[in-house]
């Protein structure tokens, strides 16, 4: 009888926990060789220390902020802006494709305006947010939405038009309204897609509530960035962009974590881009 | 007749927005929104003359020295962290943390590091756009089709030849996607490099008008600003055809097959 | 023309490979023992059933794999990296050839980067096109092309190369049987008018008869040479009249019963059938 001379060996087991234990210690590495060649250059007088505090005196402020309720208000401000500008700018795009990319007149139709008005920067927009609304939220929310809402939207038009037109037609064989078409035909195949569009809208997003609130001035981290930079409290101010950084990982990983769990059922094997 | 159907459908919902716009301001006050015709006007008194060459085109000069510098660190970079393994394993958590930073919070940083100037406006535009193009690329380099490589190895192309023939065309879907994304994160800091810290430019040329409520004008600046956004994305849309016409010709035969 | 057909050395000696792929969830032995030899100019043809390690056999002779023990010489020097006196053909052929290039450059390539001169490289390019009756779309690229026509790409760009020895990874299993038979006679024309020793994977028992002189049968993994067959036909063949000889429908059936019996036997059997025999 055909017998394998396989046994999961020890050594096999062992070699393998050794290999991602120690690609995990090399990238605590590379972090650690930062923050020393951080703490190195101003330390040394390479770069003056008013303009480059060291990496420890960050820390430190960093710290004393974590127990700061006005940084944990300016923070939640920066994430009401984020959060709500992103789910208005994702109903409303994931609405607006799925009604235009299911039909070919309106997908022609709308073709050059949407390509002419997508590539605007949505920071142009903010002598206009400034007039309307002033130094309020609102002017945040005006940015994120505009921003966020065609990185969605091109996503679900890019998911609609992926829809398989065999399974398509077979629902409409079987006299399948419009509406249980896009629920059981078209959102499947859109969901991958969409959930591509929120991970990209949701990193725009950021950047956009941050912008608003360090150029026009809305309640948020990016105006305590800009009050700590004219008031040359600079080693604050690099204290609350290292905190602008940690909530771009966290949304980062949360927004991944929820794209795979949602995706989980679904094989999706298109060769993505990595941002 | 075609191409009268193709017209219709590329102009049709523009030129109805726009006769809509027009037929709401015929008779308005409004302080907000300018009529057609007087924003016709004013892009055209404002931009075309001393305005140009003051603040137009050093902002597009300023976004091209800064987009060109990030698209060749990028995918420099990129290759380099890519094929190095221990390279990559050892950055990575790093790089995480500084591409997830929003780039508008180093402009006051860059701004005390290097100070007001045009070093610092393109300096600050690498740092924003530079992270898709790294990243696209790295993950491009790595992903190379596993029967290429073992031809390559079977006739011994390696070295330059390499990079040349197998891993730089294979990687350059990745790379524009990521060099598309970048494009519009460089516009973006362009523009809040200069309303944030200057005296000139077309970030800062904007503002002015918006504190001295000039409306019109500033309308203006908004829609160059958009015009600029569009041709960039043109010449990128040109540009990918050329490059990737490989590959668009390949995905259509994988669909079709 | 490389290879000498007076000479008695082996072209490709292959002493007591063994292969042993290491992973997550073990150690599994694909190759236990293999032992032979190809003459210069042999087209030499590999069965055995799926699993056996034929392709892995192909690549540890390729240099693409490294081997456990054992050793692998081709005319005389051992093989430790892919030699340059060797070419593949994979069975993927569409994912062997660049798409970014057309076909004249996937032929040229390999060439170029040996240092070829131009005037010379498009010589060869040209010939071999010609040899495999793709003159007519040097300026294609892979993709616009069938599957049978990639993989003449994927041979031309080989024979361009003028190698001693031509590996072919079960090449014609992903093609239709009427592309196969014509890419059949194309090898076997090449074979003749170039010398080239070939050594040649299938899991098609029929075409493994028609191209080969000679037949190694494998065992099941873990691989040993379960019997080592010579093919006594004429040496110009067609498809039509050589499948009908009677010699032709002898040496299938005895393969086929080989490969039957290697579904069932190892190198372990093997073994223990040789221990029990000494008793």
């Amino acid at each position: 009888m055909a017998t394998r001379s396989s046994t999961i060996s020890v050594t096999t087991k062992r070699r393998h926990r050794r290999a991602r234990a120690s690609s995990a210690l090399l990238g605590a590495a590379g972090i650690v060789l930062f923050l020393v060649a951080w703490e190195a250059v101003p330390r040394l007088g390479l770069v003056q220390e008013r303009f480059l505090p060291a990496a420890t005196t960050v820390i430190d402020r960093f710290v004393t902020y974590l127990f700061d309720s006005s940084f944990w208000a300016s923070a939640g401000h920066t994430m009401a802006a984020w959060g709500i500008g992103l789910a208005i700018s994702t109903i409303a795009a994931i609405a607006a494709g799925l009604i235009i990319g299911s039909s070919t007149f309106l997908r022609r139709a709308t073709f050059t305006t949407i390509e002419f008005l997508r590539p605007i920067p949505s920071v142009a927009l903010i002598p206009l947010a400034v007039l309307l609304f002033g130094a309020e939220i609102k002017s945040s929310l005006l940015l994120v939405i505009y921003a966020s809402f065609w990185q969605v939207l091109i996503q679900v038009l890019y998911g609609v038009a992926d829809v398989d037109p065999v399974a398509y037609n077979t629902a409409r064989s079987f006299r399948m309204g419009r509406l249980a078409r896009i629920r059981y035909v078209v959102w499947p195949t859109a969901l991958p897609y969409i959930m591509t569009g929120i991970r990209l809208a949701s990193a725009v997003a950021l950047i956009l509530a941050i912008t608003a609130e360090l150029i026009i001035g809305s309640p948020g981290l990016g105006e305590q960035i800009a009050l700590t930079q004219s008031g040359n409290q600079v080693p604050e101010m690099y204290a609350l962009i290292l905190a602008t950084g940690f909530i771009g990982v966290l949304i980062n990983v949360v927004v991944r974590r929820v794209e795979r769990s949602v995706l989980a059922w679904h094989t999706s094997v298109r060769g993505e881009a990595v941002l | 007749m075609t191409t009268v159907k193709n017209a219709l459908y590329a102009l049709g919902l523009p030129a109805a927005l726009v006769t809509l716009w027009w037929g709401l301001t015929i008779d308005s006050t409004s302080f907000y929104v300018p009529k057609p015709g007087q924003l016709a006007v004013t892009l055209w008194n404002e931009w075309v003359g001393e305005r140009f060459l003051t603040d137009f085109l050093p902002s597009v000069g300023r976004l091209t020295a800064g987009l060109v510098a990030t698209i060749l660190l990028g995918i420099l970079l990129g290759a380099l962290i890519g094929s190095v393994r221990w390279l990559r394993t050892l950055t990575e958590p790093l790089l995480e943390f500084l591409r997830a930073i929003p780039p508008p919070v180093l402009v006051p940083l860059l701004m005390l590091l290097i100070g007001i100037n045009n070093q610092m406006k393109v300096v600050v535009i690498i740092s924003g756009a530079i992270w898709p193009v790294l990243l696209n690329t790295v993950e491009g380099v790595r992903a190379i089709d596993t029967v290429l490589t073992n031809t390559c190895r079977s006739y011994r192309i390696g070295g330059l030849a390499r990079w040349k023939y197998l891993v730089l065309p294979s990687a350059s879907p990745q790379m524009m996607t990521g060099i598309r994304q970048s494009l519009s994160i460089g516009l973006i800091l362009m523009v809040i490099s200069e309303m944030f810290g200057s005296s000139s430019g077309l970030g800062f040329t904007i503002v002015l008008f918006q504190r001295a409520f000039a409306i019109p004008e500033m309308w203006s600046g908004i829609v160059v600003l958009g015009l600029i956004g569009i041709v960039l994305s043109v010449i990128f849309q040109v540009a990918e055809r050329r490059v990737l016409h490989w590959y668009h010709g390949l995905r259509k035969a994988q669909r079709d097959a | 023309m490389s290879s000498n057909p007076d000479s008695t050395t082996p072209t490709l000696s292959v002493r007591g490979l063994r292969k042993v792929y290491h992973s997550k969830s073990g150690d599994v032995e694909a190759i236990r023992n293999l032992t032979f030899d190809i003459a210069p100019g042999e087209l030499t043809c590999i069965v055995g059933p799926s699993g056996a390690g034929k392709t892995t056999l192909l690549k540890c002779v390729a240099g693409l794999l490294s081997i456990t023990s054992g050793t692998i010489e081709l005319e005389g020097k051992p093989v430790t990296e892919p030699p340059a006196a060797m070419a593949v053909v994979f069975q993927e052929y569409g994912r062997s050839l660049f798409p970014w290039m057309t076909v004249q450059d996937n032929v040229d390539l390999p060439l170029k980067t040996q240092g070829v001169p131009k005037a010379e490289r498009a010589q060869r390019v040209a010939e071999a096109l010609a040899a495999v009756e793709l003159a007519h779309v040097p300026r294609s690229y892979p993709w616009q092309l069938s599957g049978g026509m990639q993989q003449r790409v994927a041979i031309a760009r080989a024979v361009a190369y003028r190698p001693h020895v031509l590996l072919m990874d079960e090449p014609f299993a992903a093609v239709d049987a009427q592309t196969r038979a014509d890419l059949e006679d194309l090898i076997r024309s090449i074979w003749h008018r170039l010398g080239v020793t070939i050594l040649f994977v299938t899991h098609d028992i029929d075409e493994s008869i028609y191209l080969g002189g000679r037949v190694l049968v494998l065992s099941n993994s873990p691989t040993v040479v379960q019997e080592d067959v010579r093919i006594d036909l004429p040496d110009e063949r067609d498809q039509l009249t050589t499948r009908n000889l009677p010699e032709f429908a002898e040496a299938r059936s005895h393969i086929y019963a080989q490969i039957q019996r290697a579904k069932t036997t190892t190198g372990n059997t093997i073994a223990n059938d040789a221990t029990e025999t000494a008793h």
